[in-house]
């Protein structure tokens, strides 16, 4: 490992050892502030400026080019609330939040749970297949998903047509009451197989000894799912489901931003892109930062109450 | 994380549930590879085989496609862009956050807490909330050289955007590492220190070798998070020099107006290709990575 590393005769490293403290200490500090500095430097100059940036300039209006900024107090928050377009887009995040949430989470808990019990033949092929959406990036997935609701020659309405379900055929991405539907389906198809591989990892650190003698006693497949598996496995969800939370408001972002553009009229806006929306289109920057500011809070808060809810005597086993 | 052989045989199971299982888990692997495999696919069909049935294969290698999206759509160039720009975010992250997170892990100083904590809060703020400061900012920069630089300098430039990149993965990168310098006994650097090794060479010679494995993770989710990248890099490089996610979302635009599938197809393929090759080859790495490494945000 230290090839490079010289062996010197024991004598000569017994003078460097008792050098004098206060010069090992300065050259200690020395090092350390070399090591430190250039990673604290652009961590403070590209996140933690950038970070109150949003918050003070969230206070004034300014249109970004021009020197005029105007101090406006809490002003473009007020404003917030009268904007219908605003709050469409904070229903429709909190909506994909909760049903993307739900049904990721559900099913891979489940899915998981069944391919770590139940020995299936070729497990390595489904976890290298499942796990691709998660290498893919979103402007893929947002093109893949394009290419499956093309009105005209998509893959979903292709074969509709070929069954003969000519009914069923929608406009997926241009449709009002439909968009956001599809916008969620294809973040379930993304961060599926990624929370099943996290889980399938935790489950199968459970001693089998537990399943046995609990399968003496005569508990069904759902008890011991229920009884054993979830709670064993209770922190790690807990960790993944705050986290999930904010990924889940960057994803809906990412993938509306490549997808819909938040279209049609509006109707998959959801926070970050109407954010975006107002800092670049509109050069409305403080109220663009504004809504920056409710989407930390909204979603340090969700995070916080998901913590606060899931809260439980960790079990050791 | 090693499968438990169990002792005794699951004869006993219900077959019906086995074979449902099968079903499911199989219908599920389909839905994810299907729409993949069909984009693979439709790379290779002429213009006029995009209408009608969606499962015939295409007749032959229509391979115009990929060279309309190389050239016509400087794919071609947007690919030597992404190459750059990771690499060098790469080169970047590791050379501030493996001195940084050593010593960290190793030495007392004042202020050690603090950085600790901010580190840590850093990993709660996503990339995507603060890229219009960071843009104000770079211009605001730009602005204030137009007297040196008129042509701008940060604007545009890749390694900028290569530095934004290492930036805003400090936090997970030093988080990870520091965890795994923790995790090695000192014993070694004594050793090497009575060997009368400096402190530098303590940390590259010995600590690093043996830190690996650390090193490895973080560069595998920061390639990916680099790669495929499409935000910062649509904001940092408005210009010609764009990425490769970039110049895809400019084909999907395109194709919304025109139809041009075939070549949208192929730029997709080109942007899948290298990420899914190097998945294969370190798949089992990055799936343990991810278990051990705790939770991406």
């Amino acid at each position: 490992m230290a090839t490079t590393l010289s062996t010197p005769p024991s004598d000569t490293s017994a003078p460097k050892r008792s050098a004098g403290r206060p010069a090992r200490r300065r050259g200690e500090l020395r090092f350390v502030l070399a090591c430190l500095l250039p990673a604290l430097v652009l961590f403070v100059l590209f996140m933690v400026v950038p970070t109150v940036n949003v918050f003070r300039m969230s206070f004034f209006t300014w249109s970004g080019f021009s020197p005029d900024m105007r101090f406006v107090g809490f002003d473009n928050f007020v404003k917030l609330f009268d904007d219908q377009q605003f709050v469409r887009a904070f229903q429709n995040t909190v909506a994909l939040l909760v049903v993307v949430t739900v049904v990721t989470m559900g099913s891979g808990l489940f899915l998981a749970a069944i391919m770590t019990r139940q020995r299936l033949r070729g497990r390595n092929l489904y976890r290298f297949v499942l796990y691709i959406p998660n290498v893919l990036s979103v402007v893929v997935i947002a093109a893949i998903f394009s290419a499956v609701y093309d009105q005209q020659n998509g893959l979903l309405n292709g074969t509709l047509r070929l069954l003969s379900l000519d009914g069923l055929q929608q406009v997926w991405l241009g449709d009002q009451d439909l968009v956001l539907w599809s916008v969620a389906i294809s973040m379930v198809w993304q961060s599926l197989g990624y929370y099943m591989v996290l889980y399938m990892s935790s489950m199968a650190s459970i001693p089998e000894e537990l399943y046995e003698a609990s399968g003496l006693d005569g508990a069904s497949t759902t008890r011991q799912f229920f009884a054993i598996t979830l709670p064993l496995i209770w922190q790690n969800l807990r960790t993944t489901l705050t986290f999930f939370v904010m990924s889940a408001v960057n994803l809906s972002f990412v993938l509306v931003r490549a997808m819909t553009g938040g279209g049609p009229d509006g109707s998959s806006e959801v926070l970050l892109s109407y954010m975006y929306k107002q800092a670049y289109t509109n050069s409305s920057y403080g109220y663009g930062m504004a809504i920056g500011v409710v989407i930390f809070a909204f979603s340090f808060l969700v995070s916080l109450l998901v913590s606060r809810a899931t809260r439980r005597e960790p079990l050791q086993f | 994380m090693t499968p438990i052989t169990s002792p005794r045989n699951r004869g006993d199971r219900p077959r019906a549930g086995r074979v449902l299982t099968y079903v499911l888990v199989i219908a599920i692997a389909l839905v994810i590879a299907v729409p993949v495999a069909w984009v693979l696919l439709a790379s290779l069909k002429k213009k006029s085989e995009f209408y009608g049935s969606p499962w015939t294969l295409p007749d032959g290698l229509h391979l115009q496609n990929y060279i309309d999206a190389f050239v016509t759509a400087h794919m071609g160039q947007y690919f030597f862009t992404s190459v750059l720009v990771t690499l060098l975010g790469l080169v970047f992250v590791l050379a501030v956050s493996v001195p940084a997170a050593y010593v960290i892990a190793r030495y007392e100083f004042r202020g050690r807490g603090i950085i600790e904590m901010a580190l840590l809060a850093g990993l709660f703020v996503n990339v995507n909330y603060i890229v219009v400061p960071i843009f104000l900012m770079l211009v605001d920069w730009d602005r204030a050289l137009i007297d040196v630089l008129p042509g701008g300098f940060f604007i545009d430039n890749p390694a900028v955007l290569s530095l934004v990149y290492a930036a805003t993965s400090i936090p997970f990168s030093i988080y990870l590492l520091t965890a795994y310098f923790r995790s090695i006994p000192a014993s070694y650097e004594e050793a090497a220190s009575l060997d009368g090794a400096s402190r530098f060479q303590v940390m590259t010679k010995v600590m690093l070798p043996i830190a690996r494995p650390a090193v490895i993770t973080v560069i595998l989710f920061n390639f990916l998070a680099y790669w495929n990248d499409f935000i910062i890099a649509l904001t940092l490089l408005p210009g010609d020099g764009k990425t490769l996610q970039v110049g895809l979302l400019n084909l999907m635009t395109a194709q919304k107006a025109a139809a041009d599938y075939g070549r949208l197809y192929a730029g997709m393929v080109i942007v899948i290709v290298p990420v899914l090759l190097l998945y294969a080859i370190i798949q089992r790495r990055l799936i343990e990575g991810m278990s051990s490494g705790g939770v991406k945000g």
